[in-house]
């Protein structure tokens, strides 16, 4: 059981994530949208949706270089899985506390304004629910980390994720003696990203870097197949 | 020189009666759908009023359009692009919907389903947005119609800048007049500079500006860059949507549906030639009293060889170079100069101009004689302040209204006096700088409006860029999934996948 929970099921829920996501991104992008509900209410969304946005953003960052950056760079540069446990409790209690009281009241208003409730789908509400429960038990998690603050049980997560990268079939093994609460974040991240395609995450993946260097600020679309000859 | 067409607009507001023909017409065929019931893309508005949304024409309170920054760069005025991005996750400048109306439908079933009761049923309000019973509609689309609500909230209205509005609240001085608003298909359009997605686009073919509903994120910058808040946040599906000057229509070479069912005739539709390298100079005009004759400035003569030359180079088709040259736009904005530019100080060089209209005359009863200028009144003294009309049409310079107000006055005292007196005044002609032919052909333009003479719109040449081969079976107009092809280029399950052919951008 749990070598499948942590040794075959993040495989589902990554082919399931990207494929999904590619799918919709190439069949239907009409349905690819921040799914914005501002303009319907404004309370409570802007210091909301910042803090939410703000707080999500640092611990997805976090994450992903502290689970995936390979353990040897972190040798190298003389980091020790003391002081980078230390730096992830604290940013990420920090950014975590931040995503969840935002989101927290994101969900309030999502929950309770008419408006926002009656327009809502069904995985409008559960992403966020979801996505608020991870912060709960991300959050609990810092009081486990707070027993060992050596940093050796961050090293167990880090293998296990980098093992997944790499299809080595032990993966799930480094993490069969941690907490309950740990496995439990993990299993609900895991189907967080399974269920990714199907909800209105998927604007993430279209954040407008480009417009930064977009030339000019018009943008002008010929359906001239070519520039006209002049001797026509 | 670099020669675009655009499709332009001019509505004569001399001849507006006000009876949301085109606004009602627009909505059965654009908005009557889900998540847009609040939205017109056209609406008629009783001027003096804040209009629809409340207060739209306040930049100061909703930063649409361009600002020229200090520096004399011209950026959007809710900020540069960082500053937008910056905005991403809560958009401080976006309208609620309360700021246009909650839309709602009455319960006309209970009319007939309604038990015996002793009082008549009643069909009460309902939120077409949470099905749940209103009790009192605070706000419509056309809320201050025919002045309605009192002159201390109507008196907010932008346009009385400058002026002592003290006394337009007074009974015996009270002045109104409509505004018809539709997208103003901008030559420098803030909607287009302000999506962070490159979703809005202009076409170089005819100056529609559209929103692609494929790559429209609902990042909504759009809505608010928009200083005439004419783009419009689709609730339901998540995206921005805005007046498509009916392009369908337009490429086949119809009007548009407002100006189709005018019944007044106000509308006229033509082509209009620029020069796209002139447009941002031309936007950054460095006094807004300046950005009227700037825009003008834009334009090209069509009867001139050498733009006609450069057209040609430039792929304008020999119709459209021929539709320029009998546009009643170029002869109402550039020959008359009685149309005017929507609030040219956005800076977004708009695309539907208005001819201001005239007004009875001020004060002649209880004066007993009206001020009057050798045979024709004196426009100072028409009921609708002029610097009103100027904080409308041309950034605060009244000189401009004047003389398009002047040039009306005439062409009807020349007319009059040649149809009744049976005299041609040439005079009169030349006092307002003109001759009496312009004002015969003006006459016969904006006063007579005959549908040859209000719409002068090429065909789109659609053989030229399109594969008929590729669309057959197509999905027409569709916004849902149902014909998707997809935007990549390959195709998931094996083999080429065949696309259709979609604009490419070109700058």
């Amino acid at each position: 059981m749990h070598n499948f929970f942590f040794g075959i099921f993040p495989y589902i829920a990554l082919g399931v994530g990207i494929m999904g996501s590619i799918a919709r991104y190439d069949r239907d992008p009409f349905t690819w949208k921040t799914s914005s509900s501002q303009m319907l209410r404004r309370k409570q969304l802007v210091m909301g949706s910042i803090l939410f946005h703000v707080g999500v953003l640092i611990i997805f960052f976090g994450h992903l270089i502290g689970l995936l950056t390979p353990i040897w760079i972190f040798d190298a540069i003389g980091i020790s899985h003391g002081a980078k446990q230390l730096l992830a409790v604290v940013a990420g209690g920090i950014a975590g506390v931040m995503a969840l009281v935002g989101g927290g009241m994101l969900f309030h208003r999502r929950w309770t304004d008419p408006r926002i409730r009656q327009t809502s789908s069904f995985w409008d509400i559960a992403i966020l629910g979801m996505l608020l429960a991870q912060l709960v038990l991300g959050l609990l998690t810092i009081f486990v980390s707070l027993g060992h603050l050596d940093g050796h049980e961050m090293v167990k997560f880090m293998s296990w994720a980098q093992g997944i990268f790499t299809f080595d079939g032990a993966a799930a093994s480094y993490i069969a003696d941690v907490s309950w609460i740990f496995k439990l974040h993990l299993f609900l991240g895991l189907t967080i990203i399974l269920v990714f395609p199907f909800t209105r995450l998927v604007h993430m993946l279209s954040v407008p870097v480009r417009y930064i260097w977009r030339p000019g600020y018009q943008v002008v679309r010929s359906r001239r197949q070519k520039p006209a000859n002049p001797a026509e | 020189m670099k020669v675009r067409a655009q499709i332009g607009m001019v509505l004569n507001l001399d001849k507006c009666i006000g009876c949301h023909t085109c606004s009602v017409t627009c909505k059965n065929v654009w908005t009557s759908r889900d998540g847009v019931e609040y939205a017109w893309f056209n609406n008629v508005e009783s001027k003096p009023g804040t209009g629809y949304p409340t207060d739209w024409e306040n930049q100061a309170r909703w930063n649409g359009g361009w600002e020229r920054t200090k520096s004399g760069k011209l950026q959007p005025k809710q900020g540069s692009k960082w500053r937008i991005l910056a905005n991403i996750f809560a958009n401080p400048d976006l309208p609620e919907i309360d700021d246009y109306y909650e839309p709602f439908d009455f319960d006309y079933d209970h009319l007939k389903s309604a038990p015996e009761m002793e009082a008549f049923p009643t069909a009460r309000p309902r939120s077409k947005i949470t099905g749940e019973r209103i009790e009192k509609i605070e706000k419509g689309p056309n809320w201050e119609e025919i002045l309605g609500g009192e002159f201390s909230k109507r008196g907010e209205d932008y346009n009385f800048e400058g002026i002592q509005k003290q006394i337009y609240g007074e009974y015996e001085n009270t002045f109104m007049m409509y505004l018809p608003r539709l997208c103003e298909h901008c030559l420098n359009p803030a909607c287009a500079a302000s999506c962070p997605s490159g979703a809005i686009y202009k076409r170089e073919e005819d100056g529609i500006v559209l929103i692609d509903q494929e790559k429209c994120r609902g990042w909504r910058m759009c809505v608010s860059g928009c200083p005439y808040k004419k783009v419009y946040y689709n609730w339901s599906t998540g995206k921005s949507e805005k007046c498509t000057l009916c392009y369908p229509r337009i490429e086949s070479g119809n009007p548009t549906v407002c100006s189709e069912t005018c019944v007044g005739r106000i509308r006229y539709l033509g082509v209009m030639l620029y020069d796209a390298d002139k447009i941002e100079e031309a936007a950054n005009a460095e006094a807004t009293t300046d950005l009227y004759d700037a825009q003008l400035g834009v334009f090209l003569d069509p009867n001139d060889p050498e733009v006609i030359a450069a057209a040609a180079r430039d792929g304008v088709p020999q119709d459209w170079i021929k539709a320029a040259q009998e546009s009643p736009i170029w002869k109402m904005a550039m020959e008359w100069k009685v149309a005017f530019p929507l609030h040219p100080e956005y800076r977004t060089l708009p695309m539907v101009w208005y001819i201001p209209p005239l007004s009875p005359i001020q004060n002649a009863a209880e004066a007993g004689a009206i001020g009057t200028d050798g045979a024709m009144p004196d426009v100072k003294n028409l009921r609708i302040p002029v610097k009103y009309l100027a904080n409308m049409l041309t950034a605060g310079d009244e000189a401009p209204v004047v003389t398009a107000l002047e040039r009306m006055l005439g062409m009807r005292a020349y007319m009059r006096s040649k149809t009744i007196e049976g005299v041609t005044d040439e005079g009169l002609a030349e006092r307002v700088g003109l001759s009496g032919r312009t004002i015969e052909d003006m006459y016969k333009i904006m006063a007579l409006a005959d549908y040859e003479d209000r719409f002068v719109i090429p065909t789109t040449h659609r053989e030229q860029v399109e594969d008929a081969y590729d669309l057959r079976g197509g999905c027409g107009f569709t916004d849902t999934n149902g014909c998707s092809g997809g935007t990549s280029k390959a195709s998931l399950f094996g083999g080429a996948k065949k696309a259709l052919k979609m604009p490419s951008e070109v700058m």
